[in-house]
């Protein structure tokens, strides 16, 4: 925003005078007319999407609260009963809020690995991905602490699984994890805390949002070709070209939503969560959410416990390194070929992590016997597809990264992001 | 050009969202589902109203006996796409029906005279009576077995009402010579199971399937339909089936027809966003 | 080339802008503290004291109200209250188990058979991750009640009856498998199946707790 100048001009007496107290119409304006690399492809409409996101789960959430009951005996009937049953579209508003969590996180993947496609965490914008790294990790601590408020078998078998993670750690993990259930395994008071930080971290989630944006527009838009913008030629004011681009790419997110709300509400739901929470019995086959599964993938890989929470931590901890680890200045894979076959081999074994995810450990990958079994499991079990994706997918980060930042030949970088040979007029239309 | 693999990556991810129902279990088996076929199957299909009103028929003389069904009321039974809707009565407590089936219920409640606790016949705004107090009851009444709650039970089984009229049908199947089935359990193949320890058989040869606790439920002319329909055992079970789909996902029917009309909106909408982006866009190259 | 933004974009603006407004508040202070000097040597001493004690007693302050805002988070005293439960050992034929809860945990009851039993004793000395004897997991005298925390010591989810190859239990979470003395035989829990405090009352019945 710095060097945007302020194009705004108060027009009455009253816009004059509200400018030199608080001048947040020319925040507004210089907001909507900020300065757009106009090569800007609808991979860069996710930004918007998820600001959409953020609002549709913050609305829905909100309402739902209102009909929601905290109590261990209470929640499960207040969801099931109250709220899907008796409450006034209540199942509408639910089923947006809880396939929107699904949503929010399809959008966030998209809009990561754009980033890394592109070269978004690259100088000068290593602040605006770590702001957008903060989000993403507070974005899967609410959709954690979400997912256990219906109360179903689900919910609390995950809600164990998970904080029972923090226990592999030596010394203080037993005092962790009884802090955070409040009694010797999770129940009513888990529930409870749960509850007050899940409406709690959406709103810290918009302060991140607010900083991600105010990060953004200091450096001003990456774009495909991760050129910087030179001139007024290289960019479009923001307001209409990108507000009605990213409208339009919201309103086709939102068909899909759509589909997925009215259609196949059940298709991220696990049978399982319709059974009410049961301290007794563990469900036979316990899966995180989807966009949870590779790292879950990654700690099941792992034989020994701390070894495998540490594994976890430190898939999270790459994308906040990436930055250091890639040094190479040509930002855009467009340009660097062996990089960007590798980053499509990484997309390929995230993937697979996830499958493995959601499969048992000892599952076999061909159908078929699991073959000649290497320290514990058989090669052609899901545990040893686990472990090589895995490998490669730390290997990706901090041994191919780093080496072709140094040694890639990269192909010839255009001199401006914009080449205005085939367009007719290549004047911006302000 | 470059855009293409993000996009098959984009489409990958969304398979794998959508693709989770179907993981596997290592040593669980169960028979494939019956291939049975309702008229709310697709993702606009409505329930019937008339094979609602079998079903709960079949579930109130059969299944209620020890099944409970704690979050469906009386009113529920006369609300819009409910077994006995009649568009007569918006207000389902006014509904005729839904009143005359809760007053054959007692409950529990306090003489306004003497504090003593006595009996009430059901209203409309009844839930579901429970066969049983609790579950110790329910379980010392059943062998150590508990008999689920109903209300949810389509929607907490991978299947649905496919696989209540599998369990219903496959309950009592004779077992293959060499299973040895428990005193008090009947083998059926549609219930996920492991039974290599009940087996005397080859062991790679292990039948599918597993046991359960509930004698076969139903026999042709278990109960009378009012509507004239031949009760066979596949039709009670179909018909039950769908009962409990409802009961499980009462507001399928609104939600498809509101889905219908949301569709229409933003396909419009959308489409009229895109020739304003085009139009917008028409003058600058990009 | 593609570092210009950097050096001559707007970071460089803002840069500049606030190195010269530092200067100022940099300035200012100096001229402060030339005026405390004057006041003598020993003054100023005395007043980097005072501040400095008034840091301390503030930051001891802030961590007497952190205190309660955590400990809220522990067990409260009703959740610490449950008192012990007794259970009837003849409801538990051999060779069977049960899943009962004490504390809200679930707990397993398994009456062993002898052959269970031998088995566990012929591997006490056989590799392990966490070794233990069989004898040491059960009350002299009553060997055929293996009584422990039902929670796989790995994230906590229930093992299922007679799992795994060691015909003990194997967790449907990740695959721990744990042998009939409830010790870790394979997978990724670290421990053997928590022992807890109880106590037979009679043979027949034990106190949980």
């Amino acid at each position: 925003m710095t060097e945007h100048k302020s194009t705004y001009e108060p027009k009455s007496g009253f816009e004059r005078w509200l400018d030199s107290r608080l001048p947040i119409v020319r925040f507004s304006a210089d907001l909507m007319s900020f300065p757009t690399p106009r090569n800007l492809n609808y991979w860069y409409t996710f930004g918007g999407i998820l600001a959409f996101c953020l609002v549709v789960q913050i609305v829905t959430g909100i309402v739902l609260a209102m009909h929601y009951d905290t109590s261990e005996a209470g929640a499960f009937i207040s969801v099931q009963r109250g709220i899907m049953r008796d409450v006034n579209y209540g199942w509408l508003i639910r089923g947006i809020h809880a396939n929107g969590a699904s949503m929010f996180f399809l959008a966030v993947y998209l809009h990561i690995l754009r980033g890394m496609y592109y070269g978004s965490y690259k100088a000068p914008r290593e602040v605006l991905w770590w702001i957008g790294c903060v989000i993403y990790v507070l974005m899967m601590a609410t959709a954690f602490m979400g997912y256990v408020l219906p109360w179903g078998q689900m919910s609390f078998w995950g809600a164990k699984v998970i904080t029972n993670l923090l226990g592999a750690f030596p010394v203080v993990g037993n005092a962790i994890t009884t802090l955070l259930w409040g009694g010797f395994s999770v129940g009513g008071p888990t529930l409870n805390r749960f509850f007050s930080l899940h409406y709690l971290l959406p709103f810290v989630i918009a302060g991140m949002v607010a900083l991600h944006v105010w990060a953004l527009h200091v450096p001003g838009n990456n774009n495909p070709t991760g050129v910087e913008v030179k001139s007024d030629h290289d960019t479009l004011p923001f307001h209409p070209y990108y507000t009605v681009k990213d409208l339009f790419a919201i309103m086709v997110f939102v068909i899909l939503f759509a589909v997925v709300v009215f259609f196949i509400p059940d298709a991220f739901e696990k049978v399982d969560n319709n059974v009410v929470a049961n301290a007794l019995v563990t469900p036979a086959h316990i899966v995180p959410e989807w966009y949870l599964l590779p790292f879950y993938a990654i700690l099941r890989a792992i034989p020994d416990k701390l070894s495998g929470v540490l594994a976890l931590a430190g898939a999270i901890a790459m994308l906040f390194a990436l930055p250091f680890l890639d040094q190479n200045k040509v930002k855009s894979m467009r340009y660097r070929p062996a990089a960007r076959m590798y980053f499509f081999i990484w997309i390929v074994f995230c993937l697979i992590l996830g499958w493995c995810g959601s499969q048992e450990p000892q599952g076999t990958v061909i159908p078929g016997g699991a073959g000649p079994v290497i320290i514990d499991y058989g090669i052609n079990s899901v545990t040893w597809l686990a472990r090589v994706s895995t490998a490669y997918y730390f290997a990706y980060f901090l041994i191919i990264t780093p080496l072709l930042a140094m040694s890639e030949k990269t192909l010839p970088v255009p001199d401006a992001l914009f080449m205005p040979v085939l367009s007719k007029s290549a004047a911006p239309a302000e | 050009m470059t855009q293409r693999p993000l996009l098959a990556v984009a489409a990958l991810a969304a398979a794998l969202g959508l693709g989770l129902g179907a993981s596997a279990h290592a040593e669980t088996t169960q028979a494939p589902l019956k291939d049975v076929h309702w008229s709310f199957d697709s993702p606009v299909g409505m329930y019937n109203q008339e094979q609602l009103q079998r079903g709960y028929k079949v579930y109130h003389e059969v299944c209620s006996a020890c099944h409970s069904m704690n979050l469906v009321a009386f009113r529920n039974l006369a609300d819009k796409g409910g077994p006995f809707w009649n568009p007569a009565y918006p207000n389902p407590n006014d509904n005729p029906v839904a009143k005359a089936l809760a007053a054959q219920a007692q409950y529990d409640t306090i003489d306004s005279e003497t504090g003593q606790p006595t009996k009430r016949p059901g209203t409309t705004a009844d839930y579901f009576p429970s066969p049983f107090p609790n579950e110790t009851a329910a379980r010392a009444a059943n062998n150590g077995a508990l008999p689920p709650d109903m209300s949810l039970l389509a929607a907490a089984r991978e299947g649905g009402a496919r696989y209540i009229y599998s369990i219903v049908t496959g309950d009592g199947t004779t077992p293959p010579a060499g299973l040895q089935v428990p005193d008090g359990k009947y083998y059926d193949p549609y219930m996920p199971g492991d039974l290599t320890s009940f087996w005397k058989g080859d062991p790679n040869k292990v039948p599918v399937g597993g046991f359960i606790a509930m004698p076969p439920p139903l026999v042709d002319d278990r109960v009378t339909f009012d509507d004239g329909t031949k009760a066979t055992l596949d039709q009670e079970a179909r018909d039950v089936a769908a009962f409990l789909a409802w009961a499980s996902d009462p507001t399928a029917d609104e939600r498809k027809q509101l889905g219908v009309e949301v569709m229409i909106f933003l396909l419009v909408f959308t489409g009229l966003l895109y020739a304003s982006y085009r139009s917008i866009w028409r003058k600058v190259g990009h | 080339m593609r570092r210009e933004a950097s050096s001559t974009g707007p970071w460089a603006d803002s840069g500049a802008g606030s190195g010269t407004l530092s200067e100022v508040r940099t300035s200012e202070v100096s001229e402060s503290v030339a005026k405390a000097g004057a006041d003598g040597p020993d003054d100023a001493g005395r007043r980097d004291f005072l501040y400095l004690a008034t840091g301390a007693v503030g930051v001891a302050g802030v961590a007497a109200v952190a205190w309660p805002l955590i400990d809220q988070l522990n067990p409260a005293a009703d959740t610490l209250a449950l008192a012990s439960i007794e259970y009837d050992l003849t409801k538990v034929p051999l060779g069977s188990e049960v899943t009962i809860a004490w504390r809200k945990q679930p707990v397993f009851i398994r009456h062993r058979t002898p052959d269970e039993i031998a088995r566990a004793v012929a591997d006490d000395h056989a590799p392990m991750k966490d070794p233990a004897t069989d004898a040491s997991r059960v009350k002299p005298g009553h060997a055929e009640w293996l009584i422990i925390l039902a929670s796989c010591t790995h994230l906590g989810c229930v093992p299922t009856f007679k799992g795994g190859e060691y015909g003990g239990w194997a967790c449907p979470c990740h695959g721990s498998v744990y042998d009939t003395s409830g010790r870790i035989r394979k997978g990724p829990a670290p421990k053997n199946l928590y022992l807890f405090p109880y106590t037979f009352l009679s043979d027949t019945k034990v106190k949980l707790g």
